[in-house]
């Protein structure tokens, strides 16, 4: 299956005289996961953005499951099947975890608007709730202030809220950031397992991780594609090598 | 499922039961205070509604309006323009124009302010505000400065049945006092619904919850509408009590003595907001007897309760009395 869901085309971002993210074209499809490494600055959350809607494009468009939705609002594109992680955690911290993820599920209900009814009895939403803390791991911890967890589990957090949106295109911005080895390695289970019946793009750091990760590899540099294709390609480009992992390795 | 350490939402055993002990208090009171005290304890409940309206923004969307004192005047004067001049407006369908009069003005003013955020909104919703405030005081067909009179107060009759009749202190009182219970018991249920768990999440991350799908400008101009409109019947309580309206009721006073309430109640689960409304009344009397400079010293305590008791008094209570089997 090659079905792309989201695709975007020569999308730009300028802040003033700088290009952030400059005539990018990616699409994500189904069953696959799309990394995207590059050094610190190379745009590669301001590119996560752009995709999410929390900014909107200088020029370019994007597509999400065949619908046009170039500089539409965030809400408008997560309503449309994209559920996004954020690199600096992005959660409810005075809320618990149960909370959390409830609030997120909530979302695609239609009862969202009632006023009268308590929102913890909806079973559809409960549900949702219930299946994205188990596949995230967090089902033992839903009683657990935001708060009070590790960042690792708040990163889990993050994951749960995004799958109880029940989106079909996955971005995750360095869900790995700052977690311990075990933390790690759940997470990379976790994104495994979600490579099935989503499209995800992954913007990470952990080289190990992408490689494992990975089925396609986009490389940028100061908002530039420069390179795209598996990782073996990747590995193998001479570009790559000198702009990035050069300096690395 | 949610207690929140900043935010007081469930209500302890201890609250409950004191706001219970309260409401019994309340309901016996006509029948041991003197008329002065039944009035002055209406006042306290018309404005603890008033209080509670503006709690829904503040405490719970996180909207701190400044503008909120215009749908409250607004409600009045639809009473005032809606009673006959030879009989007291029916209430049957005064009270519901009223509230639809304050709740259309703040869909209105919501649809520009509720765009916007943090100091800004504060700005601009008493920027609209004092447009309102103008718009009556310089206009001699809305009563102008001197405002207007309420000369016969508003009744309920069943046929010709009189239900209630305004003009007697008894029977404001309890209506005010069913009106307070009812809108509390309303805006707790909205606490908890999936309306008020939206409104909740978009006071903590409104960025997280847009990200989620959620259109937040939708729900937050629902809550301004809402709000809008219960303030509107604390409005015309006010006005069918005093019988007498004038611009001042709209005026950035007002909004900044009801966000004071709600502060020094504590913020977040409407029973604050009752017991704000309350101590505020209270200490405005005591002040004003102690000194003229009254405004000085309620500065002094409000202040004094955001630094030691950020929660409110409400919330003050609440720890002082989980003290011994609290440890954080």
């Amino acid at each position: 299956m090659t079905e792309a869901l989201l695709v975007a085309h020569n999308l730009t971002k300028r802040f003033g005289g700088l290009a952030a993210v400059q005539d990018i074209s990616i699409s994500l499809v189904r069953n696959t996961i799309h990394a995207v490494i590059g050094p610190n600055g190379a745009g590669k959350s301001t590119l996560t953005n752009l995709l999410s809607g929390d900014i909107a494009p200088t020029s370019g468009s994007m597509h999400l499951l065949g619908k046009d939705m170039t500089g539409a609002s965030p809400e408008k594109i997560s309503r449309n099947g994209l559920g996004r992680s954020y690199q600096k955690t992005n959660i409810f911290l005075p809320l618990s975890v149960w909370d959390n993820v409830h609030l997120a599920a909530q979302s695609r209900q239609q009862h969202a608007l009632r006023w009268l009814s308590n929102a913890t009895k909806f079973e559809a939403a409960r549900a949702i709730t219930a299946m994205a803390l188990e596949q995230s791991g967090l089902k033992n911890q839903e009683k657990t202030m935001a708060s009070a967890m590790s960042h690792g589990e708040q990163r889990q957090l993050e994951v749960a809220m995004a799958l109880a949106t029940q989106p079909q295109v996955l971005l995750f911005d360095e869900p790995l950031a700052g977690m311990g080895t075990a933390e790690a390695e759940r997470m990379i289970t976790l994104l495994h397992s979600l490579r099935k019946n989503h499209a995800i793009l992954l913007v990470e750091h952990d080289m190990d991780a992408v490689f494992a990760l990975a089925d396609t590899l986009t490389v940028m540099v100061n908002g530039q594609m420069i390179a795209s294709g598996t990782p073996a390609d990747i590995r193998k480009n001479a570009a790559v090598q000198a702009a990035y992992l050069g300096e690395e390795h | 499922m949610s207690v929140s350490a900043t935010h007081l939402e469930r209500l302890p055993r201890s609250v409950q039961l004191c706001l219970a002990l309260g409401a019994l208090a309340l309901l016996v009171f006509p029948f041991v205070g003197s008329d002065f005290y039944v009035s002055m304890v209406t006042r306290m409940m018309i404005l603890a509604i008033l209080a509670m309206s503006l709690d829904l923004l503040q405490g719970v969307t996180g909207l701190v309006s400044l503008g909120h004192a215009a749908f409250f005047g607004l409600a009045g004067y639809v009473l005032a323009f809606a009673s006959p001049a030879d009989a007291g407006a029916s209430i049957w369908w005064s009270l519901p124009l009223a509230v639809f009069g304050a709740g259309l003005a703040a869909l209105i003013i919501g649809f520009f302010v509720v765009r916007t955020q943090g100091i800004y909104f504060i700005m601009v919703t008493m920027a609209f505000a004092q447009m309102v405030y103008y718009l009556f005081f310089d206009n001699k067909v809305l009563g102008g400065s001197d405002g207007l009179y309420i000369n016969l107060k508003p009744t309920m009759a069943l046929g010709s049945f009189v239900l209630l009749d305004l003009d007697n202190k008894r029977s404001l009182f309890y209506l005010v006092l069913a009106l307070t219970a009812l809108v509390y018991g309303f805006l707790r249920r909205l606490l908890f619904s999936p309306f008020g768990r939206t409104l909740s999440g978009i006071r903590i991350n409104e960025h997280r919850m847009r990200a989620m799908g959620y259109s937040t400008f939708g729900y937050k101009l629902a809550a301004f509408t809402l709000a809008g409109g219960l303030a509107g019947v604390a409005g015309y309580l006010w006005g069918a009590q005093t019988g007498y309206i004038n611009p001042d009721l709209m005026g950035f006073h007002t909004s900044a003595h009801t966000i004071m309430m709600v502060i020094l109640g504590g913020m977040g689960n409407f029973a604050g907001a009752i017991v704000g409304a309350f101590a505020f009344e209270i200490l405005l009397h005591v002040f004003k007897d102690l000194s003229k400079h009254w405004q000085l010293l309620m500065g002094t305590f409000i202040v004094a309760v955001v630094v030691f008791a950020p929660r409110g008094l409400l919330g003050w209570f609440e720890r002082s009395n989980n003290k011994e089997t609290q440890h954080d």
